[in-house]
């Protein structure tokens, strides 16, 4: 048996599936966590991101804060919140909304900024209010690039989850530092194939999800159209893993 | 066609018996030199003259082993450093082979790597027991009364007011009681089944990451585990101000600092030293090298330079 098969094998194995301590309960903590964190996280991000992406002002301060929160260290960060917060659910918790923000910052005022200037113009024109203009034009407009920054904070977040097993955070996390420490590889490959594979599932949902999120009327089809006669790329809605094409 | 190839193969054969042959001859030049021999002469075993030694990755291990290459080095015994070798899966092999010849080793922990059914508990009877299971070509040299060994720890608070000073006082304790330590401890013989087997506590287990490092004394701090796994030679324990539980029962194996030697190596002069070495390093001395690395900052270097000059053995 090599090592990916003991690795399954250990999936598998009944004794390691249920109960407490089970790969399903900690799997439902790392979902937890995922979840959780990409909430808050978007409850802060999101006003914030629109607020930039409608006004226009403070646009650099939110690129250069969305850029440095990406490059804190996560391990560094959540040992650190736990020397304060203390051991447990909490200070994972934190660092993933701290990593979980700058993804769904960007997505947010991204998603406004891609909504042709003459679309706004036309709403304001047959006389929109600006909270009209934003609800039912700009925030359905750019609810694609808001997905896609939903959905790049989910992946990052489920991934990193298995950290919170440092600091007595539960998680699948707890198998793969118990693991290396016994030297239990086919645990530790167990584990990370669970991670692998609730990434993988998190991330076709969001992508399915991203699709579907198109306001009626905007295909893509007429994006195209509008490409080819204006100068102006992201016209009608943007989404960004189209533009290439 | 079959002659060609066979005409190959004969070159091929001709080839490598020359080469064989000019090696056989360097190497009879080598062994036959006059000069070459005389400086060996001295250190019998030790080929080429210098004597290798390693160290795990862990700073206190690293100290050691630059204790032991000093030591020998003030006696005019040729060292060769190859530090930070990591995991007993690791070195140990290279030590069987001799690449490597002098190793600092813990008898407990050792002895459970050789023999992990051992019965054997107190210093003594690991000393004796880790003579018997090593395998052919290694031996330890005398054992330190330093120790490094996994130990229980409370805060002083906790003590105090539930009167504990050693583990068998835990049982009368009525508030549930948390460990906390790597998740490892959960499945070692004297992880929470161990407790429960030897001393009659049941504990919970809370499983941190960082070796009885800066969370697991705040997790203590915090009270949000009661118990605590630290080495015992680690220097938070008196920086923090913890009480080390007492295990009369024996319920960790113990492990002193022992040297382990590729029996190539152990000549008379070489065990002489390290001996002396060993005897010098007591259990308080050990914590202070540590606190001077952990504290300090001090390099291994510096620290080793220290003790050896305070104990002035050589």
């Amino acid at each position: 048996m090599n090592l990916i098969e003991q690795g399954f094998a250990w999936i598998l194995d009944p004794e390691n599936i249920s109960g407490p301590s089970g790969w399903v309960a900690r799997l439902l903590e790392q979902l937890a966590y995922t979840f959780g964190a990409v909430a808050i996280a978007a409850v802060i991000a999101v006003p914030l991101g629109y607020l930039v992406g409608h006004t226009g002002k403070g646009r650099d301060i939110a690129v250069s804060l969305s850029g440095g929160f990406r490059a804190l260290p996560s391990l560094g960060l959540l040992i650190l919140l736990a020397l304060g917060l203390g051991i447990g659910f909490r200070a994972p918790l934190v660092t993933f909304v701290i990593l979980a923000i700058p993804p769904i910052l960007a997505g947010a005022y991204a998603g406004f900024e891609a909504v042709d200037r003459r679309t706004i113009d036309a709403a304001r024109a047959i006389g929109m209010t600006e909270w009209q203009v934003v609800t039912r034009v700009e925030v359905p407009l750019g609810l694609p690039l808001l997905i896609g920054g939903l959905r790049s904070s989910v992946l990052q977040v489920v991934a990193t989850a298995t950290l919170a097993g440092y600091v007595a955070g539960g998680a699948l996390g707890a198998f793969i530092f118990e693991a290396f420490a016994l030297r239990d590889y086919p645990q530790a490959l167990g584990a990370s194939i669970l991670v692998t594979a609730l990434a993988l599932v998190l991330e076709g949902i969001f992508a399915l999800l991203q699709k579907l999120v198109v306001p009626r009327g905007v295909v893509v089809k007429e994006q195209r159209e509008v490409r080819s006669r204006s100068s102006r790329t992201r016209a009608v809605m943007g989404t960004p893993i189209r533009e290439g094409k | 066609m079959n002659h060609m190839f066979t005409a190959i193969k004969k070159g091929r054969l001709l080839t490598g018996l020359v080469a064989v042959g000019a090696v056989v001859a360097l190497a009879g030049c080598a062994s036959g030199d006059p000069l070459d021999t005389s400086s060996t002469s001295g250190g019998d075993a030790a080929e080429g003259g210098a004597i290798v030694i390693g160290s795990q990755a862990y700073y206190s291990n690293e100290i050691i082993a630059e204790i032991y290459a000093q030591a020998l080095e003030a006696n005019d015994i040729e060292v060769e450093r190859q530090f930070n070798i990591g995991q007993r899966d690791a070195y140990l092999p290279a030590l069987e082979s001799g690449e490597v010849q002098l190793f600092p080793e813990y008898t407990g922990n050792l002895l459970q790597y050789y023999d992990p059914e051992t019965t054997a508990k107190t210093s003594d009877d690991v000393y004796a027991a880790l003579a018997g299971a090593l395998p052919e070509g290694l031996e330890v040299l005398d054992q330190a009364p330093a120790t490094d060994q996994d130990s229980y720890n409370v805060t002083k608070e906790f003590s105090e007011a539930n009167g504990v000073t050693s583990l068998s006082d835990l049982a009368s304790v009525t508030t549930p009681l948390t460990l906390g330590g790597n998740s490892e401890l959960q499945t070692r013989p004297y992880g929470p089944e161990g407790l429960l087997a030897t001393y009659g506590v049941t504990v919970g287990f809370t499983p941190i990451e960082d070796s009885g490092g800066p969370l697991t004394l705040q997790a203590l701090k915090d009270d949000q585990v009661q118990l605590v796994n630290i080495y015992s030679a680690d220097p938070n324990i008196a920086a923090a101000g913890l009480v080390t539980l007492e295990d009369p029962e024996g319920l960790f194996l113990a492990s002193n600092v022992v040297p382990l030697i590729n029996t190539d190596a152990a000549t008379p002069e070489v065990s002489d030293v390290i001996n002396k070495v060993s005897a010098a390093l007591t259990a308080e001395d050990l914590v202070e090298l540590n606190s001077q690395s952990q504290n300090d900052q001090e390099s291994a270097d510096t620290i080793a330079k220290n003790w050896l000059e305070k104990v002035a053995l050589f």
